[in-house]
């Protein structure tokens, strides 16, 4: 195996980048995959309570950096999916007790025993976004349908060109159809337009994810939600397969709109 | 092969050094230094421009190089580079630092006179749009090959170019050359300037992109067909 490394990044802050890795974490070992997610948010760390994890932590990412604990020790198996692993951050240490070079080193362990490398990025341009894509060989930017989170996403996608890591592509994530027919948010081809790169997955507002990340069971593990659904697309598009995109409503706008937009954009 | 990796030209009074820019660093900052100390005498004492293209240099290699320059009698006076990480890294190093691809003035016969003249003018040539985040300033013309994206900015003496979506900011004549000119395929800035005048796009101009001039008339910017 030689696994994938996949980071998740945005820019702004609290736009769903830890929704997104724990959700496409768990998707991608549904379908069969061996998966390790890597929670670089060093200081806030939280993708351990979104996946219901959070009571098994002893060791993290800077005791294996610093040699207090071995990788495989370090690793948190999933209750439910016994190919899904976790390495969680640090609480009480800050960025800088990673460097890239230790991401890098991390990840080439890694990559020969798992399909997929996910790595959740902290917030902001700084030390811990370049250690979260320095290991990349694929990013996927999150973005919200608002101007100012479309903006960061743009400075991200620049930063990324110029580390010879990008453009990377596009998750479109808590996107309302009715208002985006009433013209009162950004449309996925308003958010191409301005940042000129393939979208992945389009994931709508979804009220069941608050209470389900609380639980610690990803809406991707509920059948009947729409975002969930979304997520298991992402998942299925990351592994090559081509998903067509679901329309969010019936009929309308929005779903020709959304027509428009990947006609010729494959999947 | 050495003298792909590195490119040694006299520029003026000074050395404009450009390195491959894929090399592993220890290594091109070795083969540097080698082929410094060959002709010492004869590099000895000139201001250099180190032209890095793409590669992101993080400030302690920065330092680094610096330090290898200064111990042969070489000054590091400007970094070219289109890595925001290396600009950044001059930045905090107190480097001038700007956007490569400022044409350098080709030696003749090795041994080119200064121009004052020609070098203010020059033109910068950004092949790819400009995201947000990112300015660009040059004493002389810029042409972009892309959009200029909402959040980017361009500064320039002379004129600005974009063969593209202009939705971002620009200034030209910003040293107050009420000649200068604006052409864009698609003219929405946020705000354009030109000299000392100022405008805005108006909030709802979504007609067909056409491409457009912005020019001072009779004390401010008009914006025409670009024919
Ligand atoms: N599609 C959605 N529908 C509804 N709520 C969502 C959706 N996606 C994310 N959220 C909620 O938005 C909040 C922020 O999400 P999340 O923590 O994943 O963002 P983040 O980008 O990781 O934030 P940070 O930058 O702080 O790390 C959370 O409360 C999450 O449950
Ligand atoms: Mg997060």
């Amino acid at each position: 195996m030689t696994g994938k490394v996949v980071t998740i990044t945005s820019g702004k802050g609290g736009v769903g980048k830890t929704t997104t890795t724990a959700n496409l974490g768990v998707a991608l070992a549904r379908l069969g995959q061996k998966v390790v997610l890597i929670d670089a948010d060093i200081g806030l760390r939280n993708l351990d309570i979104v996946l219901g994890l959070e009571n098994r932590i002893v060791y993290d990412l800077v005791d294996v950096v610093e040699g207090r604990a071995k990788l495989r020790t370090a690793l948190i198996k999933h209750k439910s999916f016994p190919d899904l692993y976790l390495l969680p951050a640090a609480q009480t240490r800050d960025k800088t007790a990673v460097s890239p070079q230790d991401m890098i080193q991390l990840c080439n362990q890694l990559r020969p025993e798992f399909d997929f490398i996910l790595i959740d990025c902290p917030a902001g341009i700084e030390r811990g976004f370049r250690n979260a894509v320095a290991p990349a060989d694929e990013v996927l930017i999150v973005t919200n349908p608002e101007v100012s989170a479309v903006r960061d996403a743009d400075r991200i996608i620049g930063l990324l060109e110029a580390e010879r890591k990008g453009p990377g592509r596009l998750v479109l994530n808590r996107i309302k159809p009715d208002m985006v027919r009433k013209g009162e948010m950004l449309a996925p081809d308003d958010v191409t337009d301005i940042l000129g790169i393939k979208i992945l997955g389009i994931v709508p507002e979804d009220e069941n994810v608050v209470p389900s990340s609380n639980s610690g069971i990803p809406i991707t593990l509920n059948d009947n939600s729409r975002a969930g659904k979304a997520f298991h697309n992402i998942a299925r598009r990351l592994m090559g397969e081509r998903v067509p995109f679901m329309s969010l409503e019936e009929s309308g706008g929005f779903f020709k709109r959304l027509g428009r937009i990947f006609s010729g954009g494959g999947g | 092969m050495q003298d792909q990796l590195i490119n040694i030209k006299g520029v003026g009074d000074g050395l404009r050094i450009t390195l491959d820019e894929a090399e592993e660093w220890s290594n091109i900052t070795a083969l540097l230094a080698s082929r410094i100390d060959q002709q010492s005498a004869f590099f000895s004492g000139a201001r250099v421009t180190l032209d890095v293209g793409a590669r992101p240099v993080r400030k302690d290699e920065m330092m680094s190089i610096k330090a290898l320059l200064d111990r042969r009698g070489l000054t590091l006076a400007v970094v070219l580079s289109d890595s925001q990480t290396t600009l950044d890294s001059a930045d905090a190093l107190d480097l001038r630092a700007n956007v490569s691809a400022v044409p350098a003035p080709e030696p003749v016969d090795g041994l080119a006179p200064f121009n004052p003249e020609e070098e203010g003018t020059a033109g910068v040539m950004i092949r790819r749009t400009l995201r947000s985040g990112r300015t660009v300033r040059s004493a002389g013309h810029v042409v972009v090959f892309g959009d200029v994206n909402p959040g980017a900015e361009i500064q320039a003496v002379g004129d600005v170019i974009i063969w593209g979506r202009l939705r971002g900011m620009v200034h030209a004549g910003a040293h107050g050359d009420t000649n200068a000119v604006v052409c864009a395929l698609d003219m929405t800035p946020t705000q354009l300037r030109i000299a000392g005048y100022l405008t805005t796009s108006p909030q709802d101009k979504r007609q067909k992109p056409r491409p457009e001039i912005a020019f001072i008339r009779d004390g401010h910017i008009v914006v025409e067909a670009w024919e």
